[in-house]
């Protein structure tokens, strides 16, 4: 008989974490994320000694420049860089902020990280604070993650008693003091002018920059923001060097990713790997491929400002800029994988939808603009498009995309753009054929009939039906009212002798050319 | 410095925007949500133009100058953006036109001229409002009408520092209203009018102007404000029988565009055919009309035979914070100077 350790393979042979390089989320899963000595086993808060004993703040953001890393929550801005534009800016009063606000339908990297290793982006803030030369810190944190902002919470405390959090850091002379806001589930909070006007306690809208928060950010003081998994980054870099870290990934795009891998896939969930590694690699071997054995689509990336890339793209290697070259964005890392039963039409119409009830409304072509295009996708889905509607579809999108405010508008488009790109078939199958291809789109699915030859009348149908478009009595042939069934096929597992049949069926199949007949006979009549 | 606006060489000082430049020089660059009295809030993206080296248009109105700087302002790519944007208003908007007093001195109906705007390619649903708001006696509110350019709110809260009005709602369904959509008059509006003299399109319109005539219709006059020594310069708008149908002001004036309720909406005693136009002289408990010559000797008069009976501090003098500073002086100096007396005072010391 097999011992356990024969039938239980090591978390490390499984295919979902063979291939990933566990980084950032290194101690995820592995330390009690609510105890501070849990993390200063491993390693916690030795970067943050050695900044505040050893090294000036120039040096501290020369590190991160020399490691390439660049922010994780979708822009890709080289980190280093921004430091040095906050600790170039003259005051004597900064903030560093961290930007916790992770919105995308689909994603959860950042509450991963804050629900499994707070103290590490603890650690990236006061590191961030001591190089930019700031005092005071936020973090920015959507108050749907509850669990996160308890943990949060506790590891500021915890910082605080042990005294890596307050005045005179390490005897180092250096104060930082952390706050948490709660913010109010407005995805466009999550950009950075929108985040700061919140925690002034104004409406969360963008502003035009410049001004860049580098100089007149939070309060009109110098501000750095940075995303979670940025932050959760820096002690990595601190302690194991620039250089290694740099080893890691493309030329232009060093260190690891993490990725949330949801969708029609077989494994899900947080999958970190390191820059460069293929879709086909995260998808197929780390996800396990599609589920049920179903055909491979496409896959959204990037959360509704990137976009969806298929089967030919899967080879790229993902960097920030390969993504954007192919129509997408890295955003934050939300990988949907889609498979052959979508519709590549009604999930562009799914981000536009959400996209257009999170703007602002603050400028026109974003308020405006994203609701025509949500109009339009409705009408294409809804069996009702009409060729112009491409036409205008792009004329929209393009000036929405140049035109907008803010990060939010000028990628809005990106899923309908990117969908565009690589599956116009699809959109000219709904608006020409009145056929949705992956057999999503209610009103262009072809309806159910009844087999008068196979009925039983045993009045399960018409049970099932939930618009009671059903008529018969038991006993007797039961007839769908073709004209209002709106195909969504809940009675056809019901019947019993399976005389429920859909209709593009019929001229397919010779055991039904019986009501074929029937149908052509009544056009004649 | 130095910089280029179509073709044109421009000189500009640093820290100055792109639109500003060009204002200075008479380009006119379509903008919606500008006031040289606000803090650019770049919303309306009509100003958008292109830099040379640019690859994206920037707004103008945010957009700072430096030298060197090639900027086109007309191009066809930037007018066909913003005959999009144009469409993208019309398409939720109250499009009256036929019968809209803003007509004639709508930004936005210009602006469809400007570009062409001859059918709108968006047309959809429109956000919904419960029809025009007449909460107070001077102006109306018609949301239907209202294109978001988010001048009202920032001139009651940037200039008139009231912040009377706000947002409501994200997205396609913003909205400028008070806080719980009170009345105005039920808040701390202080009906300065700024906002309605602002709003680039029929959103807020003056009542005493409503369909008494079209804009191009009236004959514009301008005077300064009657009611007290700041002087502030106003535009009467007058119709054809030389009636004051609403009062407006601009930027340009030396009050900046803002009025205080009385000048914006208190000047319709002009039209009052009660008005006192010549001098009465009560007799026996009627008054008659009279000459300016007699009526000031009557006065003189008497003024003197008190002063000589009773002497100078038998009279005292109030005066009024309509009149400006030089006539209040010459009140109190002919006070004490020829009637003789400390006993002055003035309404606005209370």
């Amino acid at each position: 008989m097999a011992t356990n350790e024969e039938n239980i393979p090591s978390y490390q042979d499984l295919d979902f974490y063979k291939s990933q390089r566990r980084l950032a989320l290194a101690n995820c899963g592995f330390i009690d994320p609510e105890s501070i000595e849990d993390y200063i086993a491993s390693d916690g808060y030795q970067a943050l000694s050695k900044v505040l004993t050893e090294m000036k703040p120039q040096e501290v953001i020369d590190e991160v420049k020399e490691s390439g890393l660049r922010g994780r929550g979708g822009g890709g801005f080289p980190t280093g860089m921004k430091w040095q534009f906050a600790y170039d800016a003259s005051g004597d009063k900064k903030y560093i902020i961290c930007n916790a606000d992770e919105g995308d339908p689909g994603a959860f990297m950042d509450r991963g990280l804050l629900e499994g290793d707070p103290h590490s982006i603890l650690e990236g803030m006061i590191i961030g604070g001591y190089a930019i030369g700031a005092d005071e810190g936020y973090i920015y944190i959507r108050a749907e993650y509850p669990l996160a902002i308890k943990r949060l919470e506790k590891a500021i405390t915890a910082a605080e008693e042990k005294g890596l959090l307050g005045e005179d850091i390490f005897g180092s002379g250096f104060n930082f003091k952390l706050q948490i806001k709660a913010g109010a589930g407005a995805f466009v909070c999550g950009e950075e002018t929108g985040l700061m006007a919140s925690i002034e306690g104004e409406r969360g809208m963008p502003t035009p920059r410049p001004p860049f928060p580098a100089n007149k950010g939070l309060w009109d003081k110098p501000s750095n923001i940075n995303n979670v998994e940025t932050f959760a980054n820096i002690p990595i870099i601190i302690r194991e060097g620039a250089a290694s870290f740099k080893e890691l990934g493309t030329e232009d795009s060093s260190g690891t990713k993490v990725f949330a891998l949801t969708g029609m896939i077989e494994n899900t969930g947080l999958a970190e790997v390191e820059m460069g590694t293929t879709m086909r690699e995260i998808i197929f071997g780390i996800g396990g491929g599609i589920q049920d054995d179903k055909e491979f689509k496409a896959v959204q990336i990037g959360g509704p400002s990137g976009g969806c890339l298929p089967d030919e793209k899967l080879d790229l290697p993902i960097d920030y800029d390969s993504l954007i070259e192919a129509g997408a964005m890295m955003g934050s890392g939300g990988l949907v994988v889609m498979d052959e039963n979508s519709c590549m039409v009604d999930v562009a119409r799914f981000f536009l939808n959400f996209v257009q009830s999170e703007s602002c409304g603050k400028c026109t072509p974003c308020r405006e603009g994203t609701r025509r295009m949500l109009e339009i996708l409705n009408r294409i889905t809804q069996g009702e498009g009409e060729e112009e509607d491409l036409e205008l579809l792009r004329t929209l999108a393009e000036s929405v995309k140049k035109l907008s405010l803010c990060g939010l508008g000028k990628t809005a488009p990106n899923p309908v753009l990117s969908t565009l790109r690589y599956f116009e078939d699809e959109y000219e199958a709904h608006i020409k054929n009145d056929e949705c291809p992956g057999g999503v789109c209610q009103n262009l699915l072809p309806g159910y009939i009844i087999d008068y030859e196979k009925c039983i009348g045993c009045t399960y149908c018409i049970d099932a039906c939930p618009i009671d478009v059903v008529d018969g009595r038991l006993e007797e042939i039961h007839e769908i009212n073709e004209e209002d069934c709106n195909a969504c096929g809940a009675c056809e597992p019901e019947c019993p002798v399976d005389a429920i049949i859909q209709k593009n069926y019929i001229e397919h199949f010779p055991q039904y050319r019986h009501l074929l007949e029937e149908d052509e006979e009544e056009v004649e009549a | 410095m130095k910089l280029t606006i179509n073709g044109e060489k421009l000189e500009a000082t640093e820290g100055q925007t792109i639109l500003e430049v060009a204002q200075e020089n008479g380009i006119d660059i379509p903008n919606l949500c500008y006031s040289p009295e606000l803090k650019p809030e770049g919303a309306c993206r009509m100003c958008v133009v292109d830099i040379e080296g640019v690859a994206d248009p920037v707004t103008a109105c945010t957009t700072e100058v430096s030298a060197g700087m090639v900027v086109e302002t007309e191009t066809p790519s930037l007018k066909k953006m913003r005959k999009v944007l144009v469409e993208l208003m019309l398409a939720n908007h109250d499009v009256e036109c036929l019968t809209c007093d803003k007509a004639g001195d709508c930004k936005l109906q210009d602006y469809a001229y400007r570009y062409s705007v001859k059918k709108v390619r968006f047309e959809g649903e429109k956000t919904e409002f419960k029809g025009i708001k007449d909460d107070n006696p001077f102006f109306i509110r018609d949301n239907r009408k209202c294109i978001l350019c988010y001048k009202c709110v920032n001139l009651c809260k940037q200039v008139q520092g009231e912040a009377s009005i706000n947002l409501e709602n994200r997205g396609f369904d913003t909205r400028v209203t008070t806080a719980f959509d009170l009345p105005l008059e039920e808040i701390n509006c202080q009906f300065c009018g700024l906002c309605v003299n602002e709003c680039p399109t029929g959103a807020l319109m003056e009542k005493s102007a409503l369909r008494k005539a079209r804009n191009w219709e009236l004959k514009k006059g301008s005077t300064i404000c009657p009611y007290c020594g700041v002087g502030c310069e106003l535009e009467l708008n007058i119709d054809e029988n030389d009636q004051i149908v609403k009062v407006t002001t601009n930027s340009d004036n030396v009050n900046r565009g803002q009025t205080c309720v009385k000048g914006k909406f208190g000047l319709d005693f002009v039209n009052s055919e009660e008005r006192l136009t010549k001098p009465l002289i009560k007799e026996e408990g009627r008054f008659r009309e009279a000459s300016w010559e007699e009526a000031l000797d009557k006065v003189a008069d008497n003024f003197g035979r008190i002063r000589d009976e009773f002497g100078g501090d038998a009279t005292a003098a109030l005066s009024s914070a309509k009149c400006t500073n030089e006539e209040n002086y010459l009140m109190q100096k002919f006070m004490r100077a020829v009637m003789g007396t400390n006993s002055v005072d003035h309404c606005a010391r209370l």
